[in-house]
């Protein structure tokens, strides 16, 4: 491998993964797993813990081995190679710094195992800490540096080696809020001026959502959908990932003749082969709107406010129906005119609306 | 001065503990280090020229010797045992029985220590029997096990053990991403070891080894069961000085044997204490 | 981890295991099996040496002496301890430093050292006072500070003493009644594991009583070896098991409250930092 030491930002490579099978014992872990990334590109991996995205990332640095399938990394067939002969840059959950060196001689690592010169390769490491933002730091044991300034020079550790692949292994969830907020879009900004192709792993739906060229959001071993972020959010192939990611209303409802009829209002379905009958309706709060004049009388949408969540630019209502609560998002100023105790009328968007037929349990986020 | 009276009586209940260590702590101590300096004459340092006798220097080459042996394959097999111990299941079974054992063993020694590897390996053990009926005389040329050999194998009973006690939490300490990390880096197992956990380990393991050291050269019991006759380590020269009739006529003898052993021991405080100091910048 | 890695790991576990593991309890069982032998060849399993205790009367004083040696050193130790280390820390925090150093302190001390400075201690008190094997306690209680020392630390940590102490003086209880109603009962775990220890120490100090002159169990045991080995492996036998009681007793301590898990920890910690050669 040639050592050129500048920075030059470089086309990623395609990655494939193919029908990956993996099993601990009695649990399958991933089922039949399948997953392009474009070159250049960053999907995120989003789910539950135990549903197999950290395998599925685990299967692709080489850190474990699959029962069946393929991982082609630009091409080339890497299924047999251990993990130091696949040229993956990874970065960690946390303490993933060798804590006996320094910094830069952290950074310098991966370069040391593939022969580059002493002087090159503190140059290369001083490079990437500055793209990183920590050149001033580069003489620091890991104990001196905070959680966010580790996950930085072990992002710079793993680009250090011109990866073809990046790995990110939940590496914000040890991170407290406004740290991982800045450190997300950090890594999203480097990500993008090397070029390199990525995939990032978490269980944190904001985080997947502001970050990815694409989400799969997966669930007992396989991807239930795959797709933007913003179609995954307003149009969820699956119940699983429409109560997954983002918050939805569970209404429930009655399919007839291809819409459903949920209070009164007729909503189109994404699953337009549904059966007739009893069902619940996902309804993202964002498709509720109120209004607070007009005609109040008793009715099936109508009901009393009885709490406001203000969330900056938009504020969340929560409106008591008698038999359930609803929950409506709304900008915070259309917000302001219904305080709690304000009797409301609901208007449920007509968009087309995912159906879940069973009382499935309330997934966590 | 209300400040001052109530302090002066509050020191009175530290008094009883303080009077006992004062006597049964400090004054043996003092009288050690003052009586290696002192003869009928006055102050002196023939104590110390005495040490010069032959028995006394291989006594004292003997137990440094003993101490090392004992301290690096005390070292080297606790640390074996150590891994066998911290790659299982951090929450099983077979971990809790074997840091718990180590925890009696590390403190099994003296004389039922000697007599157990008498009646384990001695000349009237079974194993000794079925051995020489066996054309396998291990004592051919002599009985090995009263003499230093044996107490290099008899010392590691309790040297293992208590490398495990102390080493464990090192290597308790050494995260698997680190390993993850070095491979995704492109090193194999070598580079590992050479590069990441051998470097991480090494200070305990000195560190650790040197408390091995400091406890067999401190180790007294076991030899004077196991080896009948004569001191060939300097805590039975030590012991025969006080005990026996020569050194009842040389008061300062032992004593200043007991300031060479308490020296020695102090230098390898000392070398721990640096260990520990180099370490500490990359340790929280 | 690889698969291949896993089972070569699981290998070298197991073969570390069963070596080290025969290592460890060839010697005690060789001790059972010593002491349970015939006279003669191809005899058969017999108690004999076990029953012959009981004909060494100076071995009988010997163990007798032992125990109660045991008995007052833990006891002695704790009153000492006890009340100092909670005023010490009521009263006179910048003592505590202090006070930890110098119980620590006998760790770093080799027992045939400290013998040295005892002997002239012991003639002088032999002749002047009493020269009875008991005063052999006054010895043993600093051989045992440093693990009475820890443990109690350790229990004292657990509560709040000072909280504790306020409240009950501000219900009107005087300083003898916090000790004995009020702290005492919310450390008793720790006291038992103090005394235990303290208990398992002394049944196996030799150092000091041999070089002293005092024949304590361990003395005896040595010195019956040279007229019947059975009988003396027979004493060391029992009084490994007994020791080992005591241990398996204190592993127990505490079970209540707190979890056994911490105990267990709190017992591997006080034994691990013991580099003096204990009672060695």
């Amino acid at each position: 491998m040639t050592a050129s030491v500048e920075t030059t930002p470089r086309a990623g490579v395609e990655i494939r993964l193919e029908n990956l099978q993996r099993r601990y014992g009695a649990v399958t872990a991933l089922n039949d797993l399948s997953l392009t990334l474009a070159a250049g590109e960053l999907v995120a991996l989003l789910g539950p813990s135990g549903c197999g995205k950290t395998t599925a990332l685990r299967l692709l640095a080489g850190l474990e081995e699959a029962d069946g399938g393929r991982v082609v990394i630009g091409g080339q067939d890497v299924t047999g190679l251990p993990a130091n002969k696949r040229d993956v840059g990874m970065v960690f959950q946390s303490y993933s710094l060798f804590p006996h060196m320094v910094a830069w001689e952290n950074v310098a690592f991966g370069l040391q195992m593939r022969k580059v010169g002493p002087a090159d390769r503190k140059k290369r490491a001083i490079e990437m800490l500055d793209l990183v933002g920590l050149a001033g730091f580069a003489d620091r044991y890991a104990v001196q540096l905070s959680g966010g300034q580790q996950q930085r020079v072990a992002l710079a550790r793993a680009l250090a080696i011109r990866p073809k692949v990046l790995l990110l292994d939940e590496p914000l969830s040890a991170l407290d809020a406004k740290v991982r907020s800045r450190l997300r879009d950090e890594i999203r900004r480097v990500q993008l001026e090397v070029g390199i192709t990525t995939l990032f792993v978490t269980h944190d739906q904001e985080e997947a959502l502001a970050i990815a060229d694409r989400v799969g959001v997966m669930n007992a071993g396989h991807i239930e959908q795959l797709g933007p972020p913003t179609l995954v959010y307003t149009r969820p192939a699956t119940p699983f990932v429409a109560e997954f990611v983002g918050l939805t209303n569970r209404l429930p409802g009655t399919v007839k003749r291809g819409v459903v009829e949920v209070r009164g209002t007729e909503l189109p379905l994404v699953q337009a082969d549904a059966a007739d009958g009893p069902a619940i309706a996902l309804v993202r709060p964002e498709a509720v709107s109120i209004a607070s004049d007009g005609d109040l009388a008793a009715g099936p949408l109508v009901g009393t406010v009885i709490a406001v969540a203000f969330l900056g630019a938009t504020s969340r209502v929560t409106v008591d129906l008698g038999d359930i609560t609803v929950l409506a998002q709304m900008p915070t100023s259309a917000a302001a005119a219904s305080p709690a105790g304000t009797r409301v009328r609901l208007t449920l968007r007509t968009d087309p609306v995912l159906i879940a037929r069973e009382e499935t349990a309330a997934v966590e986020h | 001065m209300m400040g001052g009276r109530r302090l002066s009586l509050d020191w009175i209940g530290a008094v009883p503990f303080l009077g006992y260590v004062a006597l049964f702590l400090f004054l043996p101590t003092a009288i050690i280090v003052a009586g290696a300096f002192a003869s009928e004459g006055g102050p002196t340092l023939v104590n110390f020229a005495n040490l010069s006798r032959p028995y006394i220097v291989s006594a004292v080459i003997n137990s440094v010797i003993l101490s090392a042996v004992t301290a690096v394959g005390g070292a080297v097999l606790g640390a074996i045992l150590t891994y066998a111990i911290a790659t299982g299941n951090p929450r099983g079974t077979f971990r809790r029985m074997v840091t718990s054992a180590c925890g009696v063993l590390a403190q099994f020694g003296g004389v039922i220590l000697a007599f157990a590897f008498i009646a384990a390996i001695g000349p009237a053990s079974a194993v000794y029997v079925y051995f020489s009926q066996h054309h396998l005389d291990y004592y051919a040329s002599g009985v090995w096990l009263y003499d230093l050999r044996g107490l290099e194998l008899v010392y590691l009973y309790f040297q293992i053990p208590l490398m495990v006690l102390i080493f464990l939490p090192a290597v308790d300490g050494i995260k698997p991403q680190w390993r993850e990390a070095t491979e995704s880096l492109g090193g194999g197992t070598w580079t590992y070891w050479r590069y990441v956990a051998g470097p991480l380990l090494a200070p305990a393991f000195l560190g650790s080894t040197l408390l091995l050291f400091a406890n067999s050269l401190s180790a007294y019991a076991t030899a004077a069961a196991l080896i009948n006759q004569g001191g060939p380590i300097l805590p039975l020269q030590i012991s025969n000085a006080i005990t026996s009739e020569v050194g009842l006529h040389e008061p300062g003898f032992a004593k200043a044997q007991a300031v060479v052993l308490i020296v020695i021991v102090a230098i390898v405080s000392v070398l721990y204490a640096v260990l520990q100091r180099r370490t500490a910048r990359w340790l929280q | 981890m690889s698969r291949s890695r896993r089972a070569k790991l699981r290998a070298f576990r197991i073969v570390t295991l069963v070596l080290l593991g025969a290592f460890f309890l060839g010697p005690i069982w060789a001790m059972f099996e010593f002491s349970t032998r015939g006279v003669g060849e191809n005899s058969p399993r017999t108690l004999d040496a076990w029953k012959a205790i009981a004909t060494y009367p100076d071995l009988v004083a010997g163990i007798v002496a032992s125990l109660e040696l045991a008995v007052i050193t833990s006891i002695g130790i704790l009153v000492v301890l006890v009340p100092t280390m909670v005023w010490v820390r009521l009263r006179l925090p910048r003592l505590r430093r202090a006070i930890e150093s110098i119980s620590l302190l006998p760790l770093t001390i080799p027992a045939i050292v400290l013998v040295v400075g005892f002997s002239p201690m012991y003639q002088w008190m032999g002749i002047n006072l009493s020269d009875n094997i008991l005063t052999l306690s006054l010895a043993y209680a600093i051989l045992v500070l440093p693990y009475a020392y820890r443990a109690l630390d350790a229990g004292l940590a657990a509560i709040d003493v000072k909280t504790l102490s306020e409240a009950a003086r501000s219900l009107g209880a005087g300083w003898f009644t916090v000790m004995w109603r009020v702290i005492v009962p919310n450390i008793s775990s720790a006291l038992l594991n103090a005394g235990l220890l303290s208990v398992a120490l002394v049944l196996g100090e030799y150092t000091i009583a041999n070089n002293l002159l005092y024949p304590n169990l361990q003395v005896e045991i040595v010195s019956v070896a040279r007229t019947n080995a059975g009988v003396s492996i027979a004493v060391a036998v029992a009084s490994l098991l007994f020791a080992f009681v005591l241990l398996v007793a204190l592993s127990f301590v505490g079970g209540q409250r707190g979890g056994r898990q911490r105990t267990r920890e709190r017992l591997v910690q006080t034994f691990a930092r013991d580099f003096s050669g204990g009672t060695r």
